[in-house]
């Protein structure tokens, strides 16, 4: 070991584990396959044609993305990408298995395919292009101006698509059609880090103390009343429950975690209130919606979805009915909005479960990552976009599982639709890259004072934080890092 | 920062045991209601693919499954469906289940809790689950011939075994055809149930079971009894036979059939039950009171349901009458409303000692391996009157077919006793025809009742003796062997 053989000089090499990396993503695209396999052996009675060529693609677009991953930003978390690639696989296995329903079969699968070459290029460009998040917090105004655009972009006449299933969030341009919404998640994720970094400590000032809560100050109260009244733009005017609640959800979340004021959250809490009820009695989309998720067989032809869509996770049970052996397409939108729920027909509670687990992996590797960033930049997007992951999939699954009234939001890389695809993909590319920040050896090496006290740090105690804790040195000798997390070695008192 | 991370994280986690507990909620604990809901497609889609079970009568299938290459593995048959509709039902894609299908579903279906076993060895020998057959009381043969024996008249018949209660015959026509119900071509099924349903004749009403109407004069049987019972008379009692009674309380006079005489100012029970005197029964009716008659109507099964498993309608005998009202109720007029199925009960009770036996229609119930999962036990339902005085009231009957209005139901060979009824239930319809019998009259196998609705010969002709009688006869002919 270095630190033994040369005591004044301390190299910290913490394990970067690509190789446990690419096995995931190996088994990943293996059990993707496997499903893809049994779907054709259960519905046509023998393996796809194509078998060959789609065990090529579900092998080959991972192993890029990972093999990218190894050349540029080596030090990144080794669980997301392959969360992500099952994930991906399972919808479109899912996808698939509904366009054999129909006779000829339709295509969906194919297009998701291209948009998820197109997903994962970008996190490749991500990750190799980009490779460290620090710059990217010089263009808040820029991409917060393109986020809301985008965001509203819906509303313009000549590229809307009108109203689409009561929610107008479509554009489309030429052929094609998008839902801007999904790119402007991470470009307002990446806006609001970068501004609360800025300005948190205004923001953190207290104003006046209510029930043993510090309220920020009324003139610091602008820019979450903005924010508000954007999201509520896009609830009234876009009729669109699930991504003002996206939206409004990231930024008070992300406005706590950066001042540390609880008062943000109450404040935050309370304006959603206001904006639910004034939505609720402003727009008769929403008390439809409420009044289906509370009593969907009071009017069945309002709530046929819903209705079908419990048949459909009732009908799957504890294990479901198999793949291809459950009746997904009696829901209507069962390969988009409705995805989770042709999961739980043919995979059953096990299988839905594994696939919310599976979310609920990469939103703890993304929270695991903000709290060991040293930076609070990096800080505050890890967290941003993992708790708007998480939002997302809590609105999505709840809402058609009948948790939550439903909100047409997608299901990250499952349900079928383009923008959603690349706009996750980004966002994986995203967290990897701040991963690899956050793990990556700083000051690899240090003047190391023999005589000194070595304090043992974990990553992400910064200690010049409240929360920094000295790990004893008992622990062991530096450089032996035995767990995936590197060790740093500081020196008190050892600078010269 | 890290503190308000470390929230968010438990919110996260919060929110995801929020879907889990949510997803187990409804995948779990909601599922069997879910699957259960009418509106449930998928349910519905593999109740109706299943390999169910048969609907026996005798040795022969009158319900059965056959294999079919669509979408819904298997097709439901019924041989004879049209004569036997009544008692099978129908088994639909869109239209549910009436009949024994509906009734016994869950054994035909094999999902019921006395075939879990069975469904087990099954899903472990990867054998497709076949659903248990039920065994009924029905003899083709009586069936057959109560069938063919109405012809083209609306109406029906019903017979039963009075020692056990097991029904022999069901029959009610118009009929339909189940199989067109139950065809997998879910349109033209549903064009057929429309037609039916739309149909003024109700083809797919049980008129044996579930309607009930005046019975008329097969009522002075229960007044009969009433009167060996409770009032003191016996079949030699002279009792008064005017040629017609001021109805109390009214200005309106009851007369004989016809307006004719009962052959003199007093005859005897036994003549007056020959001749379905109305006066006299009137009058006997009035003697033993509203309470007595409705009692005794209650024993013979008057006021309650039988036979659930084909939903059978109750008889009526009206409450809170007054004494005109009480004259017409015993001679079967007024509010006074029953089955074919409560006839022929009443009859059976005479037959059997006054044993009144709930009657089936379901005697086994059999798993796929032909074990026997239940078998119908008979029950005594009632004892509406002693043996002795069922014995008198059997012998009036033999003397109405010997002597009296039911002449055409008399067999060579065979004592038959019987009771002819014709009820007016609107003046501006037909009547309706009835005959009750029983037979052989020493020692009876069989109970019928017939009801004929809206017999197409002229209005006069009408009576239960010249219409419904021959069809009891034919009935009779084919139960009992000679």
């Amino acid at each position: 070991m270095s630190a033994t053989d040369n005591p004044a000089m301390v190299t910290v090499v913490p394990r970067k584990r690509r190789t446990v990396e690419m096995f995931l993503v190996l088994f990943a695209s293996a059990l993707s396959l496997a499903a893809y396999a049994q779907v054709d052996l259960n519905v046509q009675g023998h393996l796809p044609t194509n078998l060959t060529l789609v065990a090529v693609i579900a092998f080959v677009l991972p192993l890029l993305a990972h093999a990218a991953i190894r050349w540029r930003v080596p030090y990144a978390d080794p669980v997301i990408l392959p969360c992500a690639t099952l994930l991906n696989g399972l919808g479109l296995t899912m996808i698939h298995r509904i366009d054999l329903i129909n006779d000829p079969p339709s295509t969906g699968a194919t297009q998701q395919l291209l948009w998820t070459v197109l997903g994962i290029a970008l996190l490749i460009v991500v990750v190799a292009v980009i490779r460290d998040h620090r710059p990217l917090q010089g263009f808040t105004y820029t991409l917060g101006l393109v986020g809301l655009v985008l965001l509203l972009l819906p509303l313009v006449p000549g590229i809307s698509s009108g109203d689409v299933g009561g929610a107008q969030i479509w554009i489309h341009l030429g052929p094609l059609s998008f839902q801007p919404a999904e790119v402007s998640k991470v470009l307002l994720a990446i806006a609001f880090a970068s501004y609360l970094v800025e300005k948190r400590d205004v923001l953190a000032l207290a104003g006046w103390r209510v029930l043993g809560i510090d309220l920020p100050r009324a003139r610091d109260l602008g820019p979450i009343l903005l924010v508000w009244l954007t999201t509520l733009a896009v609830l009234v005017f876009q009729n669109d429950l699930g991504t003002s609640l996206l939206f409004f959800g990231l930024f008070v979340t992300m406005l706590y975690v950066s001042t540390q004021r609880p008062g943000w959250a109450v404040i935050g809490l309370v304006l959603f209130a206001a904006g639910a009820v004034f939505g609720y009695f402003a727009r008769g989309h929403v008390r439809i919606r409420v009044a289906i998720w509370l009593h969907p067989f009071a009017n069945i032809n309002e709530s046929y979805q819903l209705i079908q869509a419990q048949f459909g996770l009732a009908w799957g049970g504890l294990l479901g009915r198999g793949l291809g052996e459950g009746r997904p397409g009696l829901t209507p939108l069962a390969r988009s909005d409705f995805i989770a729920t042709s999961l739980g027909e043919e995979l059953g509670m096990a299988g839905l479960f594994a696939v919310i687990m599976i979310y609920g992996l990469i939103v703890s590797r993304g929270l695991r990552t903000a709290l060991a960033c040293r930076e609070p930049f990096g800080k505050l997007l890890a967290a941003g976009l993992s708790f708007s992951f998480a939002l997302q999939v809590f609105l999505i699954i709840g809402g058609v599982t009948r948790l939550l009234p439903l909100t047409g939001l997608t299901t990250p890389f499952m349900s079928q639709g383009g923008s959603s695809m690349i706009a996750n993909w980004v966002v994986i590319g995203l967290l990897l890259i701040i991963s690899h920040q956050v793990r990556r050896p700083v000051a690899t090496t240090q003047d190391v004072d023999p005589g000194g006290e070595l304090i043992f740090e974990r990553p992400g105690q910064v200690s010049d934080s409240e929360e920094t804790q000295a790990i004893p040195a008992t622990r062991g000798t530096g450089g032996t890092a035995d767990d995936d997390q590197p060790t740093q070695i500081h020196v008190r008192g050892g600078h010269r | 920062m890290n503190k308000p991370i470390r929230r968010v994280s438990i919110l996260v986690m919060a929110l995801f045991a929020l879907l889990l507990a949510n997803g187990t909620y409804i995948m779990v604990f909601e599922q069997s209601s879910l699957n259960a809901n009418q509106l449930n497609r998928r349910a519905r889609d593999e109740d109706f693919a299943q390999n169910r079970g048969s609907i026996l009568a005798g040795d022969t299938a009158i319900a059965y499954s056959k294999p079919s290459n669509d979408r819904f593995k298997y097709q439901r048959v019924y041989p004879d469906g049209k004569m036997y509709a009544p008692i099978t039902g129908f088994f639909s894609y869109d239209h549910g289940t009436t009949g024994l299908e509906n009734s016994y579903n869950t054994q035909l279906a094999g999902t019921d809790d006395s075939l879990f076993v069975r469904r087990m060895v099954d899903l472990v020998t990867n054998q497709p689950p076949q659903g248990a057959s039920i065994q009924t009381t029905i003899n083709p043969a009586v069936q057959k011939a109560a069938y063919n024996a109405l012809g083209d008249q609306k109406g029906a018949a019903v017979a039963i075994d009075p020692k056990t209660g097991a029904i022999l015959a069901m029959v009610s026509k118009p009929s339909f055809d189940p199989n067109t119900v139950a065809s997998h071509d879910i349109e033209s099924a549903n064009k057929a149930y429309t037609k039916a349903v739309k149909d003024p004749d109700n083809p797919m009403s049980n008129r044996a079971a579930r309607e009930i109407y005046p019975p008329g004069s097969t009522f002075k049987l229960v007044t009969t009894a009433a009167a060996l019972e409770k009032g003191g008379l016996t079949p030699d009692s002279k009792v008064a036979s005017p040629n017609r009674l001021l109805l109390p309380g009214t200005s309106t006079y009851l007369s004989n059939e016809n307006g004719e005489s009962c052959g003199g100012a007093k005859i005897t029970m036994t003549q007056a039950l020959d001749v379905s005197c109305n006066t006299a029964y009137a009058g006997i009716g009035l003697k033993l009171g509203a309470d007595t008659l409705s009692n005794e109507a209650g024993k013979f099964g008057f006021g309650s349901r039988h036979l659930s498993d084909l939903g059978a309608a109750a008889s009526v005998f009206p409450d809170d009458i007054n004494e005109s009202q009480l004259a017409l109720c015993s001679i079967g007029q007024y509010e006074v409303a029953a089955s074919p199925l409560q006839m022929a009960m009443v009859s059976a009770a005479i037959a059997n000692d006054g044993v009144l036996m709930d009657p089936y229609i379901v005697s086994e119930v059999r798993s796929p391996d032909l074990q026997v999962l239940s078998r119908t036990k008979p029950q005594e339902l009632d004892r509406p009157l002693s043996a002795d005085n069922a014995n008198k009231l059997k012998q009036m009957m033999v003397s109405v077919v010997q002597n009296g209005t039911g002449t055409a139901a008399q067999i060579p060979g065979i004592g038959v006793g019987g009771k002819t009824g014709t009820a007016q239930s609107d003046p501006t319809r037909k009547p309706y025809a009835w005959f009750t019998a029983i037979a052989p009259s020493d020692d009876p196998q069989i109970a019928v009742a017939v009801f004929i609705e809206d017999a197409n010969i002229p209005r006069e002709d009408i009576a239960g003796g010249a219409l419904a009688a021959p069809v009891a006869k034919a009935m009779i002919e084919a139960a009992v062997k000679k």
